[in-house]
């Protein structure tokens, strides 16, 4: 199961990624997808699927990448299966940020990104000094509950930011917070991509660290981990990996909560192979998701938030049977 | 105090004077406490519940801010140094441990080594030799295959020793080792212990199986109320009268027959003692 894990997850992202490029309101059969990548075929349909749909498909895997690696890192350090971006405060940080700018009219991309990583830089902060004022250090347990406190906070700015600007804004800013691909460039795909590929590779070189970092405090420390520092740091690259994926298509929950559980449902329990297996079941998810967003009522698109939120449900229904068994 | 006895200079591990206390209480968990650990020797900690025995862990592991004293490692305070400086030189293993990963035993084991690796550094030869000893002298090599969470609470407890071992370090500490073991298993880990420190490394037991401490240990702290309550061998300190005061129960303590090492042997409230006592 486990050697399957990784080429299983391989395969899937692939297709995955493939259908989605093909389907939408112009339907392209898989084989003139391929067709079209390669630049070959009418010039219609190459225009559509390589300007189009493929920085869309793109942006869906990255940033599902870039969401289930950080949920991986944060269960492992908070040693807490239900951790994720989203639930606790890091997402809702971000999205605080990309919101004021939305609604103060600064919406260019570099503005958002800019503002969306200032939000998640304060809320990580605010998260630390709350836990910091609670219990002394900045211990899992109450990190947590920190992360949940400002995560309420953020919302409730996000909404008086909301009631505060004028009508033109609200509604892109609410689409934004619902979370949408729609409109993806390839430099948001770039962008992305080059969070993904330094955060997350921050986090694979300390895979060693979060394995003794899961194995809870005294233990951590008797193995020789700096356990307040090590965790401390990562939840800031967590943080970060999941303010860029705010930062370029909104506010997505659940992708960090369910990607790694399943993960671990396929014998991944290092964290290297963890947030490997992440990435690519993570990349695999959202691309799906978003086929579903744009799919299930065409020609009208769903909130991708929506669709994430719907996977989450089944997955918390299971942790509740097995809970109560 | 008899506690006083720590030769200051160039112990291995020592207490010095150590006083904790945590926040919100209000009675000191440890009042200068001081003990020193040597080379080639078992050092065993005893005392009732909440007598302050894990606190020495926890100050250890810099888990509990100390209000006095300080604790050396040879002749480097420890907070002069770093937790991977401090993790090469002293193996812990914590009192209270739950499952995390459901990892395979010798995966778990290697996680010792973590402090000897680089963070690009795989597991090398003498990685994994230190891993395959270390789970053959916790008798648990016929394990290695297994993962973590089908264990019993005994083989937990072994392979949690056996990842200390794989950390090689000069002192080693076991908070409480024997819980959840059975008796063959009990007297398996003391033998090891007693091995441990006749190789030549300090080791230090929290224990509350005095008997065996008496048996295996050449220098015992009695812990009560955070304080030293007697210090010294097994002679000076399993004496009825200093036990049964931190203990509060009646007892008696006489001389194993077999081995010839005082035992203590806990009364019934109220039941008059036979006449050896003492």
């Amino acid at each position: 199961m486990t050697r399957l894990a990784l080429p299983l997850g391989l395969v899937l992202m692939c297709v995955a990624m493939l259908l989605a490029v093909g389907i939408g309101s112009v339907s392209i059969p898989v084989g003139d997808v391929i067709d079209a990548l390669l630049g070959r075929g009418e010039s219609h349909i190459v225009a559509i699927v390589r300007d189009l749909r493929a920085p869309r498909v793109l942006l869906a895997a990255v940033a599902g990448a870039a969401l289930a690696m950080s949920g991986a890192a944060l269960q492992g350090t908070l040693r807490n299966p239900l951790a994720e971006p989203y639930l606790l405060g890091v997402s809702g940080g971000a999205a605080v940020g990309a919101v004021v700018a939305l609604t103060m009219g600064w919406g260019t991309p570099t503005v958002v990104t800019l503002a969306a990583f200032g939000g998640a830089a304060v809320s990580t902060l605010l998260v630390g000094l709350l836990a910091r004022y609670a219990g002394g250090r900045a211990e899992p347990r109450l990190l947590l509950m920190a992360g949940v406190v400002v995560g309420a906070f953020a919302n409730a700015v996000i909404l008086v930011a909301l009631a505060d600007a004028p009508p033109d804004r609200i509604r892109g800013a609410l689409w934004w917070m619902m979370g949408s691909t729609a409109d993806a460039t390839y430099g948001a795909v770039v962008r992305t991509t080059m969070a993904l590929v330094l955060f997350g590779g921050l986090l694979l070189v300390r895979a060693r660290e979060l394995d003794v970092l899961a194995l809870g405090e005294e233990p951590a420390v008797a193995l020789g981990a700096d356990v307040d520092r090590a965790a401390r740091r990562t939840f800031l690259v967590a943080s970060w990996l999941a303010a860029a994926t705010v930062a370029t298509i909104g506010l997505i929950g659940f992708v960090g909560l369910v990607v790694p559980n399943l993960a671990r449902a396929l014998g991944a329990h290092r964290h290297r192979a963890m947030l490997v297996l992440s990435a690519v079941y993570g990349a695999a998810l959202l691309v799906s998701a978003d086929i579903l967003a744009r799919s299930v009522r065409a020609p009208i698109e769903l909130p991708l938030g929506a669709v994430t939120a719907l996977v989450g449900v089944p997955f918390f229904l299971a942790r509740l049977r097995k809970l109560s068994s | 105090m008899t506690g006083d006895r720590v030769h200051v200079a160039s112990a291995p591990l020592a207490f010095h004077e150590l006083s904790v206390t945590y926040p919100r209480a209000v009675t000191p968990a440890l009042q200068r406490v001081s003990l020193a650990v040597d080379a080639g020797k078992v050092t065993a900690v005893v005392g009732p519940n909440g007598s302050g025995k894990s606190t020495i862990v926890r100050a250890l592991l810099r888990r509990v801010a100390l209000t006095h004293g300080r604790i050396t490692l040879g002749d480097d305070v420890i907070t002069s140094l770093d937790a991977r400086a401090i993790a090469r030189r002293v193996s812990v293993v914590p009192q209270r441990e739950e499952v995390q990963m459901a990892l395979p035993v010798h995966e778990f084991v290697a996680l010792g080594r973590h402090v000897h690796l680089g963070a690009f550094t795989p597991l090398g030869a003498s990685d994994r030799a230190a891993v395959g000893d270390a789970l053959e002298r916790a008798g648990m090599s016929h394990l290695a295959d297994r993962t973590t969470d089908t264990l019993s609470g005994g083989e937990w407890q072994r392979v949690r020793i056996a990842r200390a071992l794989a950390q090689q370090a000069p002192i080693i500490v076991l908070d409480e080792p024997t819980t959840f073991l059975d008796i063959a298993h009990e007297m398996a880990v003391f033998e090891l212990i007693d091995a441990l420190a006749n190789e030549g490394r300090a080791v230090l037991v929290i224990s509350h199986q005095l008997n065996l401490v008496a048996r295996f240990a050449s220098h015992i702290v009695l812990l009560s109320a955070g304080e030293v309550a007697a210090a010294g061998s097994a002679a000076d300190v399993m004496r009825g009268d200093v036990l049964e005061r931190v203990y509060d129960w009646p007892l008696v303590v006489t001389r194993d027959p077999a081995v010839g090492a005082p035992a203590l042997v806990p009364l019934r409230r109220g039941v008059r003692r036979g006449g050896n006592g003492g």
